[in-house]
């Protein structure tokens, strides 16, 4: 939109009963005498939309060019979108335990905050999975209004999540939240930066929009890491705990899986492996202005060869898919 | 001779009625406020990105979320189609426009007036970027004057506040915290 543009001057009519439809209250002032007042009356500007605020499904990918790419096995570009659908949708569960429960206000709403940014991009992944692969979406009762999204958010079982197991792991301490948030910022920021030359439309723009988002995400860990590291004795003893409890998970966010290799072959997604270099490097200048020494810890093992990309996780996995789920599954038709 | 000029002026009407059915819808699209900042519309925020009509009437307009997660998206859908249809344009589609993404660079100069205006500090320049993102592990350096006294005397207290692009500084001088709306 060009900026300041001039309105002309026969368009003012227009303008004021816009203007008044904004600003028309639906319901007179609040009277304390009136026992049919309320005290919320006047809260929301007289605005009667707003009454509904954020209560309605909504299709998050409405109007977006949604295209698929040609050159790519459709069943392929859906799990693959699953996979860093999940992975935010995990790590957004965890981090909104923190809510109403931080070590103080201005984190509780740090957290809260980057918890959002990640289930808004769980959202469009989740939306573009279905739309690239409906096969993926579980079936629910004929005439259910749940999306697909919520359907796979809600109505998959633990085995049939994508994620890697980092964000799985319950939160801990506060240094053990910080320390799974820098991991794993550090490497979906470094996955992004390369995304956004997907011939993907949909992944390409959540990449691109992504990167702002996590940016704050990583340095607001890494700056937690650092004070915690060269705080206090005993936030030392914690954060070195922590990486010591997280780092065996760090190593299969780097590992490829079949899908990953084959979306990036067919240029639409990118291959784990090719930033763990990159993210070495952003680690070890907070590992090293931190004063603490590199992780060394062998990596956590896979189960039989599946991790959780496979589908194989920690038991952690199905507490909080459990507790994310239950009010969903138990209304499938939307109703209560 | 008198056929073609009859032609070019039945031409030039129907330009003229389009254009101004456009700037119609434009206004009235324009007036929509952020249901977040009351005080700013959806154009001063740079969220409304187009705004078509078609030749029967039918009102395109496209918007851009702030932030992934902005869960204010569907109200301003909602508003946007009500204030166009008191406007007279019953058929109206919000599309949502993810690319390019939103930058706080989008903020009109008289957007940037009603946050201060309303005691809220607007955004800086977004840095250019080059290469991967740095990281930072110093409180991000801001210029930035008290809203309420002007003092550039002012600390940050969180990067992140009560809606994401948000975040939270006092002001040493007069004591006082203030938002700031986020470099993005």
């Amino acid at each position: 939109m060009p900026d300041e543009t001039a309105m002309p001057d026969e368009l003012d009519a227009i303008q004021s009963v816009a203007d008044d439809v904004v600003h028309q209250p639906s319901h007179p002032a609040p009277d304390p005498n009136d026992a049919h007042g309320s005290v919320y009356d006047g809260l929301l500007g007289g605005d009667p939309s707003h009454w509904a605020f954020g209560t309605d499904f909504e299709d998050p990918l409405a109007g977006v060019d949604t295209t698929m790419p040609e050159g790519v096995d459709a069943a392929d570009l859906g799990t693959y979108c699953l996979m860093l659908a999940d992975d935010a949708l995990i790590a957004s569960q965890r981090l909104s335990e923190w809510c109403s429960r931080a070590p103080d206000l201005e984190d509780d709403i740090a957290l809260s905050n980057i918890a959002l940014d990640l289930l808004g991009q769980a959202r469009l992944l989740l939306a573009r999975a279905a739309a690239a692969d409906p096969s993926l979406v579980p079936a629910l009762p004929e005439g259910s209004p749940v999306p697909a999204e919520d359907a796979l958010a809600f109505f998959r079982d633990a085995g049939e999540f994508r994620n890697v197991r980092l964000v799985e792991l319950d939160n801990g301490d506060f240094a053990v939240t910080i320390v799974k948030l820098l991991l794993h910022s550090s490497a979906r920021i470094a996955i992004f930066e390369q995304l956004v030359d997907s011939r993907d439309h949909v992944l390409s723009a959540v990449a691109a929009k992504g990167i702002k988002e996590l940016t704050y995400h990583r340095d607001y860990a890494g700056r937690w890491f650092l004070t915690l590291a060269r705080g206090t004795e005993e936030s030392r003893r914690r954060i070195d705990a922590a990486l010591g409890q997280v780092s065996p998970l760090q190593a299969e966010m780097f590992a490829t899986h079949a899908v990953e290799a084959r979306v990036a072959a067919a240029g639409v997604g990118v291959d784990p492996a090719t930033v763990a270099d990159a993210v070495a490097v952003v680690l070890a200048q907070v590992f090293a202005l931190s004063g603490v020494d590199q992780p060394t810890k062998a990596p956590l093992a896979a189960v039989q060869g599946r991790q959780g990309r496979d589908g194989m996780h920690t038991e952690a996995l199905s507490r909080i898919v459990g507790e994310m789920q239950v009010v969903a599954r138990a209304h499938p038709m939307g109703q209560w | 001779m008198t056929t073609t000029t009859a032609t070019a002026t039945a031409t030039a009407t129907a330009t003229d009625d389009a254009t101004r059915i456009r700037e119609r819808a434009l206004a009235a699209a324009r007036s929509v406020t952020d249901p977040e900042m009351p005080m700013l519309t959806l154009d001063d925020l740079g969220i409304l990105r187009s705004v078509e009509v078609s030749g029967s009437g039918a009102v395109t307009v496209a918007i851009t979320p702030t932030y992934t997660g902005c869960p204010a998206m569907a109200t301003m859908r909602d508003d946007l189609v009500r204030v166009l249809g008191v406007a007279g344009f019953a058929d109206a589609t919000i599309r949502v426009s993810l690319s390019p993404a939103w930058s706080s660079d989008w903020i009109t100069a008289r957007g940037r007036q009603a946050l201060t205006d309303h005691g809220l500090s607007a955004p800086g320049r977004v840095p250019v970027r080059s290469g991967p993102v740095a990281l930072s592990l110093m409180p991000t350096r801001r210029e930035l004057h008290c809203p309420q006294c002007g003092s550039g005397a002012v600390e940050l207290t969180s990067e992140f506040g009560p809606t994401a692009c948000k975040a939270l500084y006092r002001c040493t001088s007069c004591l006082e915290p203030f938002e700031h709306v986020k470099e993005i």
